[in-house]
């Protein structure tokens, strides 16, 4: 009897990159519907016009660099980025400003690296830091979240359409009606008037933890986390990198002067810290790859949204803390090779 | 009795397998009825090919030497039946997936006739370790788990060294394969006296046998024979079960927490590691007298009927095995000599059994896993490794033939378990091209090698040439001087004589 050749291992593969992106998209459902919940439909209409220019811009890129792109754009990391970029704006936001980040992240940052594998910087974040840069206001229409209690008044989905599409409200709402700075946003301006963080923290909007709706939109991005980490999807030295990067310093200083420090609670739920820790920082192409690299990559991350926070002029950092920390990955890499079992000179990772 | 103990070094990564063992240990183990023809490579181990001392049409018996190990680590080779050679002709070997390579085929008389049965043994306790271990050279054996490598050559190497453990591999990690834990299951006794003739050998007083979790009936069988022969020097150690554990070095650190050097071997770290199935062959040839002419395999996968361990003797076919068994199911696609992990596809079931077969394993179509994607640096495969290797660095460098950083990075460190291929999300075939990239890096040795050789051959031309012309030069210079204390006369004489000889030379 004749059979086929092929090379050992005959085991296949039990993960693809495929399912991998898959299951950090489902990951982000839960969270995605609270978002929608506390913050109105816009979410949706980032996601789309993110999903469609990201993917747009992938397929173009293939087929410019004669790259297969069924291969290309069924790995749904374009996805990914989109969704991952959505998360990051707030849910008014008018499409060319979306779709401007979308683009950059996925032409420059990712294909002009040499595509999926080969980008230095977290494809969404660059895209999401352009579009922070060249669009500063809009990243601070931030429409005030859903509360039991007290309601602000809520756009319709056609309103928010009719925003997306023209970046105007109709006129009988203004903005100052809809909109409100940010928990991360308040707790900074207060802090830098001079108002104790206890004073600040009794503001309604604060939530128990990380503000209204924050709060809860992170506490369903972990448990989305928790199960891509249950399903070995990531691992866990990143998420807790950034933990304690980021807790550690927010405790001591919360601890010697709670008067003008916000608390570790709200620095971990405030922002976008879960989402970060759990699928920002986790990215592993732009991440560090030994695993004691990726506890000091997601420690420096954790370190760098703190000092950002406390000291910077923006109110979160994770973007720039991504981004900065992408820079130190090949250092960080040469500097924690594993010790090769059977190799007795262990000095060999500073060369 | 001495109870199995957990005082255990760590492995790196690993994989926990589907173990597929149950299908093939259901009964005991079969034996295979001889064959009408036997294909024997004279190449079974992995060193020089042994030397045929039969000639074709020659009636040989069953035991009787077929070829002779020459060279190094060369191991003889002995007729496992009764018969006539009927050709030395290349086989299909599996060892080659299938190409072939020199063989001595015995037609077989069914008679199963054996060597007149030799004169009682001595007791091996009345050997010195030198005549002991040229016993068993005698004897054909080498490594059963799949290396091959000589055993009385092992042995020779490790007495130069400290030795002071000898590990009985019983870690049968790979999914499938389920003969060493038959073996143990019915052998017990003769694979403890095996260990204690190793430890003669190697005049040592301590023995683990290893023996994976998932084999609680062998372990007690190892147990039960273990308290028979009440010798305090031989413990039961119980590994977990990861693949690799079985792994050579891997079992050394497993079991006694100590890491085989970089290009060493485990005697560098005073262990010996032998398969359980090799110290059941040596008590075989030792106290018994049979050398190595046949082995405990297992059938199994998908594409057999039905899955079991039998006994066959060296040299019988696939084909007639697996007829035996129960023939192929029609899902039968692949066939596999050794198991999921590290075995080879062969295109063809005239191979014959060799020495190193522990499993063949037919198994339906591998289903395609798609275009390779590029490597996303998910750091998984560095996580399995158990060398602690960072095979995607690894991969970057094969691509970009970086030879310096793959040395660097530990490249031939690599054992090709193949734990990186099974976890790889792009599906990079990590473990092929790690075996092309280190083929590479041997070439370039060898290259080197090569041109250093030849430098020095050059240079030794060039100083020759050299000496040559200066001895050349002074000789010329001794003879003007020579001619000028003579004075013209005799110069004259000189040239007169020089005519002379070319004169008659023409």
């Amino acid at each position: 009897m004749e059979f086929q050749r092929r090379e050992a291992p005959f085991l296949i593969p039990a993960v693809s990159v495929s399912s991998m992106m898959l299951q950090v998209l489902a990951a982000l459902v839960p969270a995605a519907i609270a978002h929608v919940w506390f913050f109105g439909p816009g979410f949706i209409l980032n996601l789309l016009v993110a999903a469609i220019f990201a993917t747009a811009g992938e397929a173009l890129m293939l087929s410019l660099r004669s790259r297969r792109p069924e291969t290309g754009l069924t790995d749904y990391s374009a996805l990914v980025t989109a969704a991952l970029l959505a998360f990051a704006l707030p849910s008014l936001t008018p499409w060319w400003v979306t779709a401007t980040g979308a683009l950059f992240a996925v032409i420059v940052a990712k294909h002009l690296y040499g595509g999926l594998g080969f980008n230095i910087f977290n494809p969404a974040m660059a895209g999401y830091v352009v579009i922070l840069v060249a669009f500063p206001m809009h990243l601070n229409l931030w429409v005030a979240p859903r509360m039991g209690d007290l309601d602000y008044q809520h756009l319709t989905i056609l309103q928010t359409l009719q925003f997306t599409l023209t970046g105007g409200l109709p006129d009988a709402i203004s903005f100052d009606a809809i909109s409100r700075a940010t928990p991360l946003d308040v707790m900074k301006s207060g802090l830098n008037n001079a108002r104790t963080a206890a004073e600040i923290r009794a503001i309604p909007i604060m939530g128990d933890f990380g503000g209204r709706g924050w709060e809860w939109i992170g506490n369903f991005l972990a448990i989305g986390g928790f199960w891509l980490m249950i399903r070995k999807i990531i691992r866990w030295q990143i998420p807790v990198g950034v933990g304690l990067g980021l807790l550690v310093p927010a405790t001591i200083f919360y601890m010697v002067d709670p008067g003008s420090h916000a608390s570790p609670g709200f620095h971990l739920f405030g922002g976008a810290t879960i989402l970060c820790a759990f699928f920002i920082a986790t990215d592993p192409v732009s991440a560090a790859t030994s695993p004691r690299g990726r506890l000091i990559y997601g420690i420096g991350i954790g370190l760098i949204i703190y000092c950002i926070r406390r000291w910077g002029s923006y109110a979160d950092g994770v973007a720039f803390a991504v981004l900065l920390m992408n820079m130190a990955v090949p250092a960080i890499d040469k500097l924690t090779r594993p010790h090769i079992i059977g190799h007795n000179d262990r000095s060999n990772t500073s060369d | 009795m001495s109870a199995p103990t957990y005082d255990l070094g760590k492995l790196h990564g690993g994989l926990r397998l589907p173990g597929h063992k149950s299908e093939s240990t259901a009964q005991a183990i079969q034996d295979v009825p001889i064959p009408s023809q036997l294909v024997l490579p004279i190449t079974q181990h992995v060193g020089d090919a042994a030397q045929p001392v039969v000639a074709i049409g020659e009636r040989v018996l069953k035991g009787q030497l077929l070829a002779a190990a020459e060279g190094s680590l060369s191991a003889p080779v002995h007729a496992s039946s009764s018969g006539t050679v009927l050709a030395i002709e290349p086989w299909p070997v599996g060892r080659r997936n299938g190409e072939p390579a020199p063989c001595v085929v015995i037609e077989c008389d069914g008679k199963d006739e054996a060597m007149p049965a030799p004169e009682a043994r001595p007791d091996y306790k009345n050997l010195s370790p030198e005549d002991l271990l040229a016993e068993i050279l005698q004897g054909g054996i080498v490594g059963l788990g799949g290396a091959v490598f000589p055993t009385a050559q092992k042995l020779m190497q490790a007495r130069t060294c400290e030795i002071d453990h000898l590990l009985l591999n019983g870690v049968e990690c790979e999914s499938y394969i389920s003969c060493d834990d038959m073996l143990m299951r019915e052998r017990a006794v003769e694979i403890i006296s095996g260990a204690k003739i190793l430890m003669h050998a190697l005049q040592i007083n301590v023995c683990f046998i290893a023996v994976e979790s998932d084999k609680p009936e062998a372990i007690r069988q190892i147990a039960e024979a273990l308290a028979q022969t009440n010798d305090a020097r031989i413990v039961i150690k119980q590994v977990p079960t990861i693949y690799p554990s079985g792994g050579e070095d891997q079992l050394v650190q497993l079991v006694t927490n100590r890491e085989v050097p970089s290009g060493g071997l485990p005697s560098d770290v005073g262990c010996l590691v032998q398969n359980v199935g090799t110290a059941a062959a040596i008590h075989d040839w030792i106290v018994c007298g049979q050398p190595l002419i046949s082995r405990v395999t297992t059938v199994t996968g998908d594409g057999v009927n039905k899955p079991m361990n039998v006994r066959a003797r060296i040299g019988t076919t696939i084909e007639h095995i697996i007829k035996f068994t129960g023939g192929y199911s029609d899902r039968a696609r692949q066939l596999i000599i050794g198991g999921p992990m590290t075995g080879n596809s062969v295109t063809t079931d005239r191979v014959p059994l060799v020495k190193a077969t522990n499993c063949i394993l037919v198994s339906s179509e591998t289903p395609s896993t798609g275009p390779e994607l590029p490597c996303i640096r998910c750091g998984e495969c560095a996580v399995v490794c158990p060398v602690q290797l960072l095979p995607q660095q690894l991969f970057w460098y094969a691509c970009a033939d970086d030879e310096v950083k793959l040395r660097e990075f530990g490249l031939t460190d690599c054992i090709e378990c193949g734990c990186c291929d099974v976890v790889c999300p792009s599906h990079i075939p990590l473990t092929a091209d790690f075996r092309v990239a280190k083929g590479r890096i041997r070439e370039l040795a060898d290259e080197k090698a090569r041109a250093a050789r030849a430098r020095l051959r050059f240079e030794a031309r060039n100083d020759r040439l050299r000496r040559e012309r200066v001895e050349r030069e002074t000789q010329l210079a001794n003879q003007k001087a020579s001619a000028k204390r003579a004075g013209p006369a005799a110069i004259a004489e000189i040239l007169k004589r020089r005519k002379q000889d070319k004169g008659d030379e023409e």
